[in-house]
């Protein structure tokens, strides 16, 4: 087994995103890591630069537009069966068959989502405070949108960029409270089109005799209270799920489907559409939330970000994330405290973890890198930028395509989850072609800079006997110091 | 190591499987199989994550409520041919219903695992681990059915990483269609040596040198469903081929206009399992395909022509070792009162005792004794008289 981690080696992979070439090694590990709280910019420059979701809105309402227009021309056949999301490769293979004003639009959201993972490449691969990157990372995965959801392509960058960054140093009810507002979710999460089945709008429909009745979906609801608040088998019901979908009718986006004619106004808001809204009072475990607008749906959000359940929820996952598969229950439980002492306050979620000794335990084995942190710490080790198209393809075929999770459960963390043989063939090979590129760096002198005192004898022993500095790099990428953090 | 630049140049899959013919198992020491009576025999299995809607594959157009409780979903079955008195299949599904004429499909429906709630994770997890619980049991029943095979325990999961049915005590490997290039044979050496004294890694490169090695040489690149179902057949035909695999598939969460994307789901899978059946030739009549899902969704449309989360759904058997061209079921209906919190389509047969049956039945393992090893808390009877031959 590799050798015992030092505090810095620590801090560096577990905790950040590897150590980056060039950038003094620090000697005081908690207090860098802590650091990096203040530090923290929500918008770098790379990521300030992007479109932002109302642009990303306008762009897919076009290509309704487009696509209704191409149904009418062509009649019930003009839909192209689309490839399952599991099994599919990319999507932009599906647009360039597709000869019209929709494919066109389609591949601009598909370079906007480029444009994004490259972006975000680029800070993570050169930023100053991994460790917040990292929790950027950690909350984007928590509140997962997948792009496998064509309406989502344009937006994932912007959902991580607005709904995230701006929060990762604040609250937690913050975070959640711009989470399910965020157009990229409401869409994802079948929001934007879950009517009041006795809404004014649904009794107009009903009187009109309308061949589609408007109603609920239940979508957001559930996962809500399954995945972004109280986690699963927490005490809620089938019954709280259909009240909170009933509370969450009206938050809707503006210029966008059939509502659009209806609301009117500048494409690409979220926004509280009162006739489409349930009325009635709601019960939701145990409690009654008077009618009240979209206050509703907010005091319900409110208790659900502050319940006992959320705070074991929320601090399960961090501690996993941070440690091992099965996290230590006294860091559990001391996160815990900390969440429901604070009200939510996420800097003093990271101070517990990093003051805690369970992270920096020598017996703690250290857990395999997914595929993006891996390719993030080849991205630091080198120094050298990656390019937008090969970074994305490079992705797919290591098994994390960003933002793309096919769930919304997000990527799994437990090791078992992505350390399989083809998993780390797959690394194997794309060490090979990396190696080739970036031949001009010396691995035999990059190995001790990025590990001091940490190098394994068999990871300095292969690197030395590869027959050409391609070949000592590609091993330096795929050796067990790299693969884990 | 200083003759190795020849076949440097070599593709590494003709390199490995050059080496394996010789014998010398020299980049897979696990490669020496046991020869004693292996089973011929074959088991797939492909699971639909994300609660496909057994409604809309088998529709129950022959049940009163049918029209009136599916509004839109009911229309993909206006014009499609009854397989029986009550039912009929997705129009996508055009092999498997050749399949079902042949008698070699036999479909499950009403069925569920013993989960009952509705999340889609916990309920894949119950419906891989084999318990009776979410995360309960830490294996998967695949894993442990692997320890009753006679004579072979050799598995396959069809993609870059092992599913959750597959993980347990017997390491299986991994193989998927990359479209990375090929790693050099001296570059795959070399990692062999690095990972020699890392527990961990030394195992998954194993693996993954024994995964190439059994399929051959020109493997497919592709990742549309046509490839995947022709590289599991490549991975499951030969005499060293594995017995048992998995292959995983999504995109079925139709919260939202359903209609056109079950159809497109449907006739993806009906595709992979089209290119499997050719792929396998001959092997076909002693194989057991099983396509299961979660749960399933609720009998009402939603207000997005969709459906939202719901319970019993249905599972196919597929193959020449199936006792096809039926449909099981004890048919709960679709009536209000008849519904499963009066929104589910009621769950009548459990789908661990379909399964332990058809299997044990397949591999000649005493039934009963595979539903206690592999579903361990079901306490229920397999099923019995699902396998042909």
């Amino acid at each position: 087994m590799a050798l015992a981690q030092s505090g810095i080696q620590i801090a560096l992979n577990r905790f950040g995103l590897g150590a980056k070439v060039g950038a003094p090694l620090t000697a005081e590990p908690r207090r860098w890591l802590l650091d990096q709280i203040g530090r923290y910019d929500p918008s770098p420059a790379g990521i300030a630069a992007l479109p932002r979701s109302p642009a990303q809105i306008a762009q897919l309402a076009e290509i309704r537009v487009e696509r209704k227009d191409r149904k009418e021309e062509e009649g019930a056949d003009y839909r192209k069966p689309k490839l399952a999301p599991a099994i599919e490769g990319d999507a932009s293979v599906m647009a360039a068959k597709q000869p019209n004003p929709e494919a066109g639009l389609f591949r601009a959201a598909r370079d906007s989502y480029v444009e994004a993972v490259s972006a975000r490449m680029a800070v993570a691969g050169t930023t100053e405070t991994p460790f917040m990157e990292r929790m950027v990372a950690f909350w984007s995965n928590h509140f997962a949108i997948s792009v496998d959801k064509g309406s989502v392509i344009g937006l994932a960058g912007t959902f991580e960029n607005e709904a995230i960054r701006p929060h990762v140093t604040g609250r937690f009810i913050d975070m959640l409270l711009a989470v399910e507002r965020h157009p990229a979710m409401l869409l994802f999460l079948d929001q934007a089109q879950s009517i009041g089945p006795n809404s004014v709008i649904a009794e107009f429909a009903r009187r009109r005799g309308a061949a589609k009745q408007p109603g609920l979906n239940e979508n957001l609801a559930r996962e809500i209270m399954e995945l972004h608040t109280l986690g699963v088998r927490s005490g809620y019901s089938q019954a709280d799920v259909t009240e909170l979908a009933r509370a969450l009718t009206g938050i809707t986006i503006s210029g966008l489907g059939r509502i659009a004619k209806l609301i009117g106004g500048e494409p690409g808001k979220t926004l509280f559409v009162p006739q489409l809204h349930e009325p009635g009072s709601r019960m939701v475990m145990g409690k009654k939330y008077a009618q009240d607008g979209e206050k509703q749906a907010l005091s319900i959000l409110l208790d659900l970000a502050s319940h006992p359940a959320t705070a074991r929820h929320i601090a399960t996952k961090l501690a996993r994330h941070f440690t091992s598969d099965d996290p230590p229950p006294a860091l559990v439980a001391r996160l815990e405290e900390t969440f429901l002492k604070t009200g939510g306050d996420l800097p003093s979620l990271y101070r517990t973890l990093v003051e805690s000794p369970e992270p920096w335990a020598s017996n703690l084995a250290p857990k395999f890198r997914p595929p993006w942190d891996w390719l993030v710490a080849l991205r630091r080790a080198s120094g050298v930028d990656f390019p937008a198209q090969p970074t994305v393809f490079a992705l797919n075929q290591l098994g994390q395509q960003t933002w793309k999770p096919g769930s919304p459960a997000g990527w799994d963390d437990i090791s078992a989850s992505w350390a399989a043989p083809d998993a780390l063939l797959r690394r194997v090979e794309f060490a090979q072609r990396l190696g080739q590129k970036l031949a001009i760096i010396d691995a035999r002198k990059l190995a001790p800079a990025l590990f001091p005192d940490a190098l394994s004898e068999s990871t300095v022993q292969a690197i030395a006997r590869a027959e050409s500095p391609a070949q000592a790099l590609a091993l330096l990428f795929v050796a067990p110091e790299m693969l884990r953090r | 190591m200083t003759q190795l630049s020849p076949i440097a140049q070599l593709n590494r899959r003709h390199l490995i499987a050059a080496i394996g013919a010789g014998g010398a198992a020299l980049l897979a020491p696990r490669l020496a199989f046991a020869a004693a009576a292996e089973t011929d025999r074959r088991f797939l299995f492909i699971i639909q994550r994300g609660a496909a809607d057994g409604l809309s594959t088998l529709a129950p157009v022959g049940d009163p409520a049918f029209e009136r409780t599916r509004g839109i979903l009911a229309e993909d079955f206006a014009s499609a041919a009854k397989i029986d008195g009550m039912f009929a299949l997705h129009p996508s599904l055009a092999t498997v219903g050749q399949l079902y004429g042949a008698k070699q499909a036999l479909f499950l429906h009403a069925t569920a695992s013993p989960y009952r709630d509705r999340s889609h994770f916990d309920a894949q997890n119950v419906l891989e681990t084999g318990g009776t619980l979410p995360f309960e049991l830490k294996d998967g029943w695949m894993n442990r059915l692997l320890a009753l095979l006679p004579g072979s325990t050799r598995a396959m999961a069809i993609g870059p990483t092992v599913p959750p049915a597959l993980r347990g005590a017997i390491e299986v490997p991994s193989y998927g269609n990359s479209a990375l290039p090929d790693a050099n044979a001296e570059m795959l050496q070399r990692v062999s040596q690095l990972y020699a004294g890392d527990p961990q890694l030394h195992m998954l490169w194993d693996g993954a040198m024994q995964a190439r090695s059994m399929a051959g040489g020109d493997a497919e690149k592709g990742q549309d469903p046509t490839a995947l179902g022709k590289l599991a057949a490549k991975l499951m035909s030969g005499p060293d081929g594995a017995r048992v695999a998995m292959v995983e598939t999504g995109g079925w969460d139709t919260h939202f206009n359903q209609r056109g994307r079950i159809a497109g789901q449907l006739k993806q899978l009906d595709a992979l399992i089209a290119a499997f059946k050719t792929g396998l030739g001959a092997h076909w009549d002693r194989t057991m395909v099983l396509v299961a899902t979660e749960f399933g969704r609720t009998v009402a449309v939603n207000g997005t022509q969709g459906t939202d989360h719901g319970t019993g759904s249905m599972a196919m058997l597929l193959g020449g070792a199936v006792r096809g061209g039926r449909v099981m079921a004890d048919w709960p209906g679709l009536a209000q009162a008849s519904l499963y919190e009066g929104r589910d389509l009621k769950p009548t047969t459990p789908i661990d005792a379909a399964i332990a049956g058809a299997l044990g039945s397949h591999f000649q393992i005493d039934p009963a004794r595979l539903l206690a090893k592999a579903f361990p808390g079901s306490g229920g009877k397999p099923l019995d008289g699902l396998v042909a031959v």
